[in-house]
């Protein structure tokens, strides 16, 4: 159930965010989520994609560093508490988060994970009968 | 091998009668023959009867870059034109190029000095030896040309740029010597590797590399990439082009052919000989030029001298690596900071490329130094708080050898521009009116 997400490196400069977008587009790969973190003068870009493999071989010919993270995607209900009770069963598992970013759609929310443990995440989440999408599921939201 | 052995591995005594001879010569042509020089020496209440030895050199009026500037461009020939055959000039980023001219003789002495560089780095009369310096004004192509032809190699004529070709002919003539800037050097190592063609394919064995400054770590990164080994020629416009000195195998050092060029250290601000052993600014009197003899000539490059014969069995006084120019030198915040100390930290670290920049500014009154940097590919990773702690160590690093704190800007793979020529290192972005 892990999911292969891409980092990339980027400067704070005007356009950098579109060349990618265009190097994907490009080359047919379509992005199903993304966030950036940054700070004053770099970013790093985070996106899950439909073809991995692709959208690395055209990154890396237009001389992006790139680099590859495996992440979790849990899948829980959109409503009060439910967010709650998984971070609890990471936290008692003694897994430590390093980020994560959600969308919500209707009665369902999508909660990507990247931990110090992944494979362990993983684990303690389907122990607790909590639903993990694999990357075939995410696409197809 | 050692190409002229009687001067090479001449005993000190015998080196200083030499020199003493020829010194007195060439102030004697220079002041009857240039206007300058004898003006010069007037104002100082010297004439030529006033050198007797070598040791009198101190005697003499120190020539600086301004002085070929304003006698540009043929003020401070020692011969009528009709007895020049050759001009160079250099580049002239700033202001007038400064322009030298040589005679049959100054041509003839040019190759000999060359062919002694490339004989100490064990290049012989068997080896083809591209030639990327560029070819034209610029001393670089000619002046390797010449010495390889008078060594009996084989010259592979590319100059500069044009890098997928260079690489083809490399590989196709089997090039076993490669001379250009240490900066093109790397340049063509990351295109080599861009290539796809294997290493293994190549013949390449040694690089004689100069006409810029570059440090040890430098020095390794190419020799490893290249799979070579790399030695340093030194060398400058004004004195001769390359070919001023050069290290052999033992590469302890840049050994200077001071039968023709002969050098002192001086202290930049006193202009008083430094005790020796100590660093100071190098100056050369060229004891046998002809056509335009420099005496005294400030080269602004900060060096040390050792005179004790080496190992390789030459008595030619060494140069320690360059340790930095007087007017490359950065004043920040009161502070002199030179770029090859930011180089050598930035290649004592192998998370970086060995590639920077520079770019200083003022802000609110106040000096400004930006240091941008590549890292390798590896060290881009995901997690913000890993990138944070490189910036951080750098920032460190850089703070505890140059004595400021400068800020550090990680940039993308490739982004600083890798210079066929003379690497562009620093941005002065201060308007100080």
């Amino acid at each position: 159930m892990l999911i292969k997400q891409l980092s990339i490196f980027l400067e704070n400069k005007k356009g950098r965010f579109t060349e990618v977008a265009q190097i994907l587009g490009k080359a047919g790969v379509n992005m199903s989520a993304f966030t950036v973190s940054e700070n004053s003068d770099f970013g790093i870009l985070r996106l899950i994609v439909s073809d991995t493999d692709k959208a690395l071989e055209v990154l890396r010919e237009n001389l992006y560093a790139v680099s590859v993270a495996d992440v979790v995607c849990l899948h829980c209900p959109n409503q009060p508490g439910s967010l709650a009770r998984a971070m609890q069963i990471i936290t008692d598992a003694g897994v430590f988060i390093e980020y994560m970013y959600a969308f919500s759609q209707g009665d369902a929310a999508n909660v990507i994970l990247r931990t110090d443990n992944v494979a362990r995440c993983a684990e303690v989440l389907k122990e607790n009968k909590l639903q993990l999408l694999a990357a075939s599921d995410l696409y197809k939201l | 091998m050692i190409w002229n052995e009687t001067v090479e591995c001449m005993s000190r005594e015998e080196m200083r009668k030499l020199q003493s001879i020829r010194l007195k010569n060439v102030v004697e042509r220079a002041y009857h023959n240039t206007p300058f020089y004898r003006a010069k020496m007037q104002e100082m209440g010297i004439t030529p009867d006033d050198i007797a030895s070598i040791d009198d050199i101190t005697k003499l009026p120190f020539t600086v870059k301004q002085d070929l500037r304003g006698n540009y461009p043929f003020g401070l020939m020692a011969v009528p034109m009709s007895e020049v055959v050759r001009l160079h000039a250099s580049s002239g980023t700033t202001g007038k190029p400064i322009v030298v001219g040589y005679t049959r003789k100054d041509l003839s002495i040019w190759s000999e000095v060359v062919a002694r560089c490339l004989a100490a780095c064990g290049v012989t009369r068997n080896d083809a030896v591209q030639v990327s310096y560029g070819y034209g004004l610029f001393t670089g192509g000619l002046g390797l040309h010449n010495g390889i032809e008078n060594l009996g190699g084989t010259v592979i004529p590319m100059s500069s740029g044009n890098t997928q070709k260079q690489i083809q002919i490399m590989h196709d003539f089997g090039a076993k010597v490669l001379a250009c800037t240490p900066s093109y050097a790397l340049f063509l190592a990351e295109a080599i590797k861009d290539s796809g063609i294997p290493r293994e394919e190549f013949q390449l064995k040694t690089g004689v590399f100069g006409a810029e400054p570059w440090t040890e770590n430098m020095r390794k990164d190419i020799e490893e990439k290249l799979g070579i080994k790399a030695y340093d020629i030194y060398g400058l416009t004004e004195i001769i082009g390359p070919g001023v000195g050069s290290e052999c195998e033992h590469q302890d050092g840049t050994h200077l052919w001071e039968d023709h060029f002969f050098p002192e250290l001086i202290d930049p601000v006193t202009l008083q000989p430094v005790e020796p052993g100590q660093p100071g600014e190098l100056v050369f009197t060229t004891i046998t030029k002809e056509g335009m003899p420099m005496i005294r000539y400030r080269t602004r490059d900060l060096t040390t001298l050792n005179y004790e014969p080496c190992a390789c069995g030459r008595t030619a006084v060494r140069m320690s690596k360059i340790l930095g120019r007087s007017d490359d030198m950065l004043i920040i915040r009161g502070v002199n900071v030179f770029p090859s100390q930011v180089e050598s930290v930035i290649l004592e670290m192998e998370e970086f490329e060995p590639h920077y920049l520079l770019v200083v500014d003022r802000v609110n009154n106040t000096d400004t130094l930006e240091v941008q940097v590549e890292l390798r590919a590896e060290f881009y990773t995901d997690e913000m708080s890993k990138m944070i702690a490189l910036k951080k160590k750098i920032a460190h690093n850089l703070q505890s050898v140059l004595g400021i704190s400068p800020a550090i800007k990680i940039v993308e793979p490739r982004s600083i521009e890798r210079s066929q020529g003379k690497a562009k290192r620093v941005i002065d972005n201060r308007k100080l009116i």
